[in-house]
């Protein structure tokens, strides 16, 4: 347990640190953001209508981002290699780093999602449930980023593959997660359905992730 | 407590780097691993400290703890030194006492044994190369292990700490530890066990 909320806590403090890739995400989400009302023009009630969409999508890139470079460090520095030769299972180590990931990147976009909204002329309680279906979806997003991230590094290929094995995955849980946000907004349809649907996403990538991430890791060993 | 190879096989990128590899070390004793280059010193090393998949033969570590690999049981120092340079040097070695020990250890006489206690508030980033590699070393103090698996550890040293190294490395075979380093001068043991790979 000392040797995982050890690893924790040191990713974060990393990420928060000069050089890391804490706000880099929250800062691309941003941009995404408040570019689209120029892209679209004023239009207020098309704004509102795709806005829970554009909020997902910036949330989905934007996690995207910061994902490369879970593993990619340990690696070069060597790390990787001693993390592997600890007594906790590496399974543990990787779910440990991945937390790290969500508490300092996913977070700080679902904390300021709500500001966002505002942007896109999104009701109050509309972006209430946005966040919610955020904060539920974007483990999804980090643990399903974590095995493509473990991949990356165990074939020695960069960014590209990573976006090109985990874009795909992604889509059920942007589907589910615009859905829901968009029952809790417009209807008619209701939001219990996709919502539960994007938490079971969530719960089923938290456990499987892990162990394919760990076995990408021990399998790229060489 | 022995440390046996028999028969290793290494192969790496689809190409054999060595086979038929056989040693063994009893504890108290080191094996100096000596080679040219490329002929797979660092591959050995990392076969054993369970990074490189062995590819033949068999591995054992015989009277170790039970139920735990010997990677486990093993203290790796590479040619990279797994130091962030965001992090103080007291965090550095913190982490690593911490996740590979699994409990809080004191780290102050770890620094103080590799001469780094009065930087340990300094980031990472400013320390030079031997001083890097201090704080590695540094870790096999801080977290106590059997066998030491060390990969040119003298390399970037300076004579006072490569005479460090070989203090440290004396009172752990003094212990009961064993030592395997890759190197190609001496490192400062007397009379350690020498294993050849490959042509003189």
């Amino acid at each position: 347990m000392k040797a995982f909320t050890a690893l924790m806590f040191r990713d974060m403090r990393l990420s928060v640190r000069v050089g890391g890739g804490a706000l880099m995400g929250a800062l691309f989400f941003l941009i995404v953001v408040t570019m689209m009302p120029f892209a679209l023009g004023p239009d207020l009630n098309l704004l509102a209508r795709i806005g829970p969409a554009i909020l997902w999508l910036g949330a989905l890139l934007a996690s995207l981002l910061a994902l490369d470079r879970l593993f990619a460090t340990d690696h070069d520095d060597g790390s990787l290699d001693l993390l592997m030769m600890g007594r906790m299972p590496l399974e543990l180590a990787v779910a440990a780093k991945a937390i790290a990931h969500w508490l300092t990147t996913a977070l700080p976009l679902v904390v300021i999602s709500p500001v966002l909204g505002l942007m896109l002329n999104v009701e109050l309680q509309a972006m209430g449930a946005v966040a919610l279906t955020l904060l539920a979806g974007t483990p999804a997003l980090t643990f399903i980023g974590l095995v493509g991230a473990a991949l990356s590094v165990a074939l020695r290929r960069g960014g590209l593959l990573l976006a090109v094995l985990v874009l795909p995955l992604t889509v059920p849980v942007l589907i589910f997660g615009v859905a829901a946000a968009n029952a809790a907004i417009v209807g008619p349809a209701p939001f219990g359905p996709p919502f539960t649907i994007l938490c079971a996403l969530s719960l089923a990538s938290l456990v499987l992730g892990p162990f394919a991430a760990a076995a990408a890791l021990r399998h790229g060993l060489e | 407590m022995q440390l046996r190879g028999n028969n290793v096989v290494c192969t790496r990128g689809g190409r054999e780097v060595f086979a038929g590899l056989n040693f063994s070390l009893s504890a108290g004793e080191a094996l100096v691993v000596t080679g040219r280059n490329g002929a797979g010193k660092s591959s050995l090393l990392r076969v054993i400290a369970g990074l490189v998949h062995l590819a033949g033969g068999q591995l054992e570590l015989d009277g170790g703890e039970p139920d735990t690999s010997i990677a486990e049981q093993a203290h790796y120092v590479g040619h990279q030194d797994a130091v962030k340079p965001s992090l103080t040097v007291g965090e550095n070695l913190e982490f690593w006492a911490r996740y590979l020990g699994g409990i809080d250890l004191p780290i102050d006489l770890a620094l103080q044994a590799v001469d780094l206690a009065r930087l340990i508030n300094l980031p990472a980033a400013y320390l030079s190369a031997g001083q890097r590699r201090r704080l590695s070393i540094a870790r096999l103090v801080a977290v106590p292990r059997t066998l030491w698996l060390l990969d040119e550890p003298t390399s970037a040293l300076d004579v006072p700490s490569q005479n460090r190294l070989a203090e440290l490395m004396r009172s752990h075979l003094a212990g009961g530890g064993m030592i395997v380093a890759a190197a190609h001068g001496p490192i400062g043991l007397e009379r350690p066990r020498e294993l050849q790979i490959g042509p003189p």
